[in-house]
């Protein structure tokens, strides 16, 4: 909402304060100021002048000189290019020092050999446009007479003269408070917030020819749908003189933001920013029927709006129709087929008001929001149709724009209910923690246009603060006069005291997370929404069960417009990114959700996942370190690596799944060298989805210790030649359940080449030997060693090497 | 033989303190089992009983004497030799260390673990909730119903026409509400989704952080102090608060809360655009509409809920001028943090 500062003072009286000040307590009083700007403060220096003689420029063709009487004792000199003056025309001139818009400064010169003593101006370099001067041209001079300003007195400054000079605040309104939509809204903000008088003039009632016409000869109205209209008031003004408005009018338009039309359009937008009530003007002989219907659209109906846009309707709109055809789409706009224009003779006023979500529904269905749908979707007063409309009868008859038909129709079908409420200073004080008296609070109130009981222990709300409906809104209405700044600060003193404390899995995820990043990996953030298209560039089979995704219905972009069932592709894509800003070595990991979908109208699951991505230096072995390190801190037991060549994203060779026990921990190996290369990414990438959850429900809870053993082990180093395909894991098992006194056995070196022969492998291992209870003897120790030996050949066919 | 010892004794210090005296050979010398001191005892047997014990004596006082300057001079050589040796080993400690790999915090992570640092030390716990949420839950039990105009601040993605992303994180508040009795005292992080597009100040998914307090006589001046405390926990001890009336459907009185500039202390730079003041959160006392939504009467129960964007302390504490460096994790931006 712009509010003109000249407008205001119509109202209330704030001259003594600065605008920063105002701006200010303004917005600490909840009234919220965006920023103000001062309009025609690039113009000054520009005085009116009267052509009295033009001559020919002795050295150039185009120019002309003009000699200029601007209330001074001789004439200045004024060198033009325009071909629009004449002599006798009146004419702004900057003089010697003038500054117009586009940062224009104007000083004496010397045209072609010819002193110069200023410039006429045009409209645009006044800062104005045709709407603002209608009569005006465009490219030339602007004569003054043209527009109905033939009597300035020369000399006169026109900036104060046309009225260019203002003030405009930016306020930011809240949705509960459309009574601020408006001149008046506002300025009963101001002198509460500023303890000023607020004088508001009731509209005087208009004054009709006593010709024996009335509204009944020309209309009638009827609401079809008392849900979606709730009060519809009418006037009818015949013997129409479409003409521009007189310039104070245009220029408060203007400083609200709002685009001069015509005398009829611009006292409706006039009293819609006065008021805060949208209004309408019908051109009255294009109604059919002499009626007008609120009626439900019918589905598929066709209405072209004032702007030329087609549309079509839906039942859940609400139009405004006369006996055949809408008129109006009610709230948002008037048609192009009703519209006021030069040849219009009689109006019918509209002063109406809808169902807010109804007209905030429609207005976006079409993409239409108006100055007047986002006043109607906010909830108006219904109270305030009738003022509106007296105020623009009054605007009509003091404009000359046209005769009041007499009498006013007005449908009501049920009238709004006035709201009381408690006002007791002990629940407030308690509520807020402050300490104000009943007397402060009431005076308060009443000040805000409440009505107080005698005990001022009542309150009724006004009509047009729909808002206030309970305690904690009269509390806050009582607080923002007084200033949120006022309240002390407190500490809960009388609350139950609470345990701070993060719970078991917040302390695990935060103990793995901490970890990872002590590992030497950057953690990154990603987006939750990916495009389907990305599961084709990790290689998912059509049917995957991964394709099977929470849809956004009104996705910004295909990029991210399903919620992802894995973090794959988000983790490639940032290892992309790095890799083409070489970033090429580069370890990371991304601690987030996954939304796997349910029953169709359920919510989806949530899963957390941790998902690591390497490129660069580090790879398959160095990343199940890093997983086993991670394992080791959450203290699963029976972790298995499995072999796995089913997934598409992975390398067929290099992928292993992870269970601790029968539950699923990780994925994890190097990308298929497709996916790789998909991604732009040259070398080996590695990458790992690990399920936190299952992770959770394997970690080791509580601790246990165990006794460090008391007696020296024996270690004997063994090697073996086996075929390549025989698995690490399976040699190790063997070794460990060949005998109880195996502690420990560690793979310390894998060896190939032409010796060992093609297909094979020597692996060489460890192994401790121990018991708990005694040293042991070699004796004990070759027996242990020869039922390894045999273990291995009976089970796995491999023989020391 | 006395004459013996003594000359023994003086030849054998005398030697021992040449300057190139070679100390072992010396010891060989005087104290071998063939040196000379021996040699003497050896010759004992010949002495008369009498004698016997004052040459003993002597003997081994002569002994201990000459061992004494043998061990001073050793182990003085013992300090010399170690000397040389560890001067011998001196490193140039300028040369860079053996690399350790050290990984980073994302910045928002790291801006989220201290806010829940802070308001776990007020004694609040942390709770989480799904993001894709009940159109119930983010909008109608926070009193606002389906077609109030407060949806098209906050333009929402649907899944379903009662499935969405949640748009804020207080559908936690509801759904803690609906579940626990007060005393309720929560923060709750986590992601939120708006349909704007991605530019230097906004991204469609972002972070925020709510929290609630529930109880028995909460007044507006205890969520004072506690945001006071917070501000002064995570901007400086010297950090102001202010109030400014606002409005949001689901708090009542309502307030947007700025924090004095942490740069200039408030008296206004380029950083608080002049004005001072930094809008950090929006807050207010829970609407008592929320508070029957959710099974808890407001006559019995007060509370108070403030909510903040995890991004926007991010960019302020580290002066990140662009919000996309978030999300594009360049690692040479997040090796700063």
């Amino acid at each position: 909402m712009q509010l003109s500062m000249k407008w205001l003072a119509d109202y209330t009286d704030v001259s003594d304060i600065t605008i920063k000040e105002y701006c200010d307590r303004m917005t600490m009083s909840g009234s919220k100021v965006e920023g103000y700007e001062t309009l025609g403060e690039d113009v000054s220096g520009v005085i009116c002048g009267k052509i009295v003689e033009i001559d020919r420029h002795p050295n150039a063709e185009r120019l002309v000189i003009c000699k200029v009487d601007v209330g001074a004792e001789a004439p200045i000199q004024i060198i033009t290019a325009a071909t629009n003056v004449f002599v006798g025309a009146l004419v702004p001139v900057a003089i010697d020092g003038a500054h117009l818009c586009g940062d224009i400064k104007i000083k004496k010169s010397k045209l072609r050999g010819e002193p110069s003593d200023g410039m006429f101006c045009s409209i645009a370099e006044l800062g104005l446009t045709l709407h603002d001067m209608p009569g005006a041209i465009e490219d030339g001079i602007l004569i003054l007479g043209d527009v109905g300003l033939g009597d300035i007195p020369l000399g006169a400054d026109l900036k104060e003269a046309l009225g260019l000079e203002d003030k405009v605040v930016e306020f930011e309104i809240t949705s509960n408070r459309p009574d601020c939509l408006s001149v008046i809204g506002l300025a009963r903000e101001t002198a509460v917030t500023f303890g000023k008088e607020l004088n508001v003039p009731t509209p005087k009632k208009p004054t009709p020819a006593n010709d024996g016409d009335k509204i009944e000869n020309y209309l009638s109205v009827s609401i079809k749908n008392t849900d979606k209209c709730y009060r519809y008031s009418a006037r009818v003004v015949k013997n129409v003189k479409i003409a521009p408005s007189p310039l104070w009018l245009r220029m408060k338009l203007r400083a609200s933001g709002v685009r001069p039309i015509n005398n009829i359009v611009d006292i409706t937008n006039y009293v819609m920013l006065e008021y805060g009530q949208p209004m309408h003007a019908f051109d009255y002989k294009c109604l059919d029927g002499s009626e007008i219907n609120v009626r439900d659209a019918a589905d598929g109906e066709k209405f072209v709006s004032l702007d030329s846009i087609d549309h079509t309707l839906d039942s859940s709109m609400l139009v405004i129709a006369d006996h055949n055809k809408a008129v109006a789409l009610a709230g948002v706009m008037g048609g192009e087929n009703s519209e006021i224009t030069d040849t219009t003779a009689t109006v019918v006023f509209e002063s109406a008001t809808f169902h807010p979500g109804n007209v905030r529904v429609s207005a976006k269905k079409l993409g239409m929001r108006t100055e007047s749908s986002a006043r109607f979707e906010k909830g108006l007063d219904s109270e305030n149709t009738m003022p509106a409309l007296d105020r623009a009868c009054e605007l009509v008859e003091l404009l000359g724009a046209g005769e009041i038909v007499d009498g006013t129709i007005d449908v009501y079908p049920t009238k709004k209910e006035k709201v009381e409420l408690p006002l007791d200073a002990d629940v407030i004080n308690a509520f807020l923690g402050v300490n104000l008296t009943q007397e402060y609070m009431a005076d308060v109130m009443k000040k805000l246009e409440f009505e107080v009981s005698d005990d001022l222990k009542t309150i009724t709300v006004p009509s047009f603060r729909d808002d206030v409906r309970c305690m904690n809104d009269v509390a806050e209405e009582v607080l923002r006069i007084y200033g949120y700044d006022e309240i002390q600060s407190t500490m809960s003193a009388s609350a139950t005291p609470t345990l701070g404390a993060r719970t078991e899995r917040q302390n695990f995820d935060n103990k793995i997370h901490d970890m990872l990043v002590g590992m030497g990996m950057n953690e990154i953030e990603t987006f939750s929404f990916i495009s389907p298209s990305w599961y084709d560039k990790i290689r998912l089979a059509a049917d995957d069960w991964r394709r099977n995704c929470v849809v956004i219905s009104n996705p910004l972009g295909e990029d991210t417009s399903v919620m992802r069932t894995t973090t794959l592709p988000s983790m490639l894509n940032v290892l992309a990114y790095n890799f083409n800003m070489k970033n090429t070595d580069v370890k990371l990991f991304d601690i987030s959700r996954v939304y796997i979908p349910t029953t169709q109208g359920e919510l989806p699951n949530e899963p957390a996942r941790l998902t690591l991505g390497f490129i660069g230096k580090d790879g398959f072995y160095k990343m199940k370190g890093y997983i086993e390190a991670i394992l080791n801190i959450a203290g699963a037991t029976d972790v298995t690596f499995k072999a796995c060549s089913t997934e598409p994203t992975f390398h067929p060779g290099r992928c292993a799944e992870v269970y601790a026990g029968d539950k699923k921990i990780a994925l994890f190996g190097e990308a298929h060298p497709e996916v790789s290369e998909t991604y732009g990414i040259a070398g080996g990438v590695y990458l790992a989805e690990i399920e936190t959850d299952n992770l959770y429900d394997c970690r080791r809870a509580d601790i246990t210790y165990t006794q460090i053993p008391k007696h020296p082990a024996v270690e004997r180093d063994f090697s073996f030649v086996c075929d390549e395909d025989v698995e690490a894991a399976s040699i190790a098992a063997v070794i460990k359940s060949a005998s109880k006194m195996v502690a420990n056995v560690k793979l310390f070196d894998i060896y190939r080449g032409p010796q060992i022969g093609e297909s094979k492998k020597s692996m060489s291992y460890a192994v401790m030997l121990r018991a708990a209870d005694r040293t042991l003897t070699d004796v004990e120790a070759d027996e242990a060693v020869r039922a390894i030996l045999s273990s291995l050949e009976t089970k796995l066919g491999i023989k020391l090497r | 033989m006395r004459e013996t010892l003594e000359k023994i004794k003086s030849e054998a210090l005398l030697a021992l303190s040449a300057p190139d005296a070679q100390i072992e050979e010396l010891r060989i010398k005087y104290l071998g089992k063939k040196g000379e001191l021996t040699a003497v005892l050896r010759g004992m047997g010949k002495l008369t009983p009498e004698e016997r014990p004052v040459i003993g004596q002597l003997a081994n006082d002569v002994r201990a004497e000459i061992e004494a300057k043998i061990e001073e001079l050793s182990s003085a050589a013992k300090a010399k030799e170690l000397e040389n040796k560890l001067k011998s080993e001196k490193l140039d400690v300028t040369i860079p260390g053996e690399k350790t790999e050290i990984g980073h915090f994302h910045p928002l992570a790291l801006v989220q673990r201290q806010l829940e640092d802070i308001f776990l030390g007020m004694g609040y716990s942390i709770v989480d909730g799904p993001e894709v949420e009940l159109d119930y839950y983010n909008f109608q039990a926070l009193n606002i119903p389906k077609d109030h105009p407060a949806r098209d601040t906050q333009d929402t993605f649907y899944i379903t026409e009662n499935i969405l992303l949640r748009s804020q994180t207080s559908p936690v508040q509801a759904r803690v509400m609906e579940k626990t009795q007060p005393p309720i005292k929560i923060i709750s992080p986590g992601r939120v989704y708006r349909s704007d597009a991605v530019d230097a100040t906004h991204s469609p998914l972002f972070h925020q952080l709510e929290g609630l307090v529930i109880d028995k006589g909460i007044t507006m001046g205890d969520l004072k102090g506690a945001l006071e405390m917070f501000a002064k926990r995570m901007f400086g001890e010297s950090t102001q608060i202010r109030f400014r009336p606002h409005h949001f459907p689901f708090t009542e009185p309502s307030a947007e809360v700025d924090v004095s500039c942490f740069l200039c202390g408030g008296k206004g730079c380029r950083f608080c655009k002049g004005e001072g003041w930094i809008e950090i959160l929006g807050a207010g006392m829970v609407h008592p509409n929320v508070l029957r939504n959710c099974g808890i009467d407001p006559e019995v129960y007060s509370g108070f809920a403030f909510g903040l964007g995890v991004e926007r302390i991010a960019l302020l504490k580290y002066h990140i001028d662009d919000m996309r460096l978030l999300y594009e994790n360049d690692v040479r931006f997040l090796n700063q943090f």
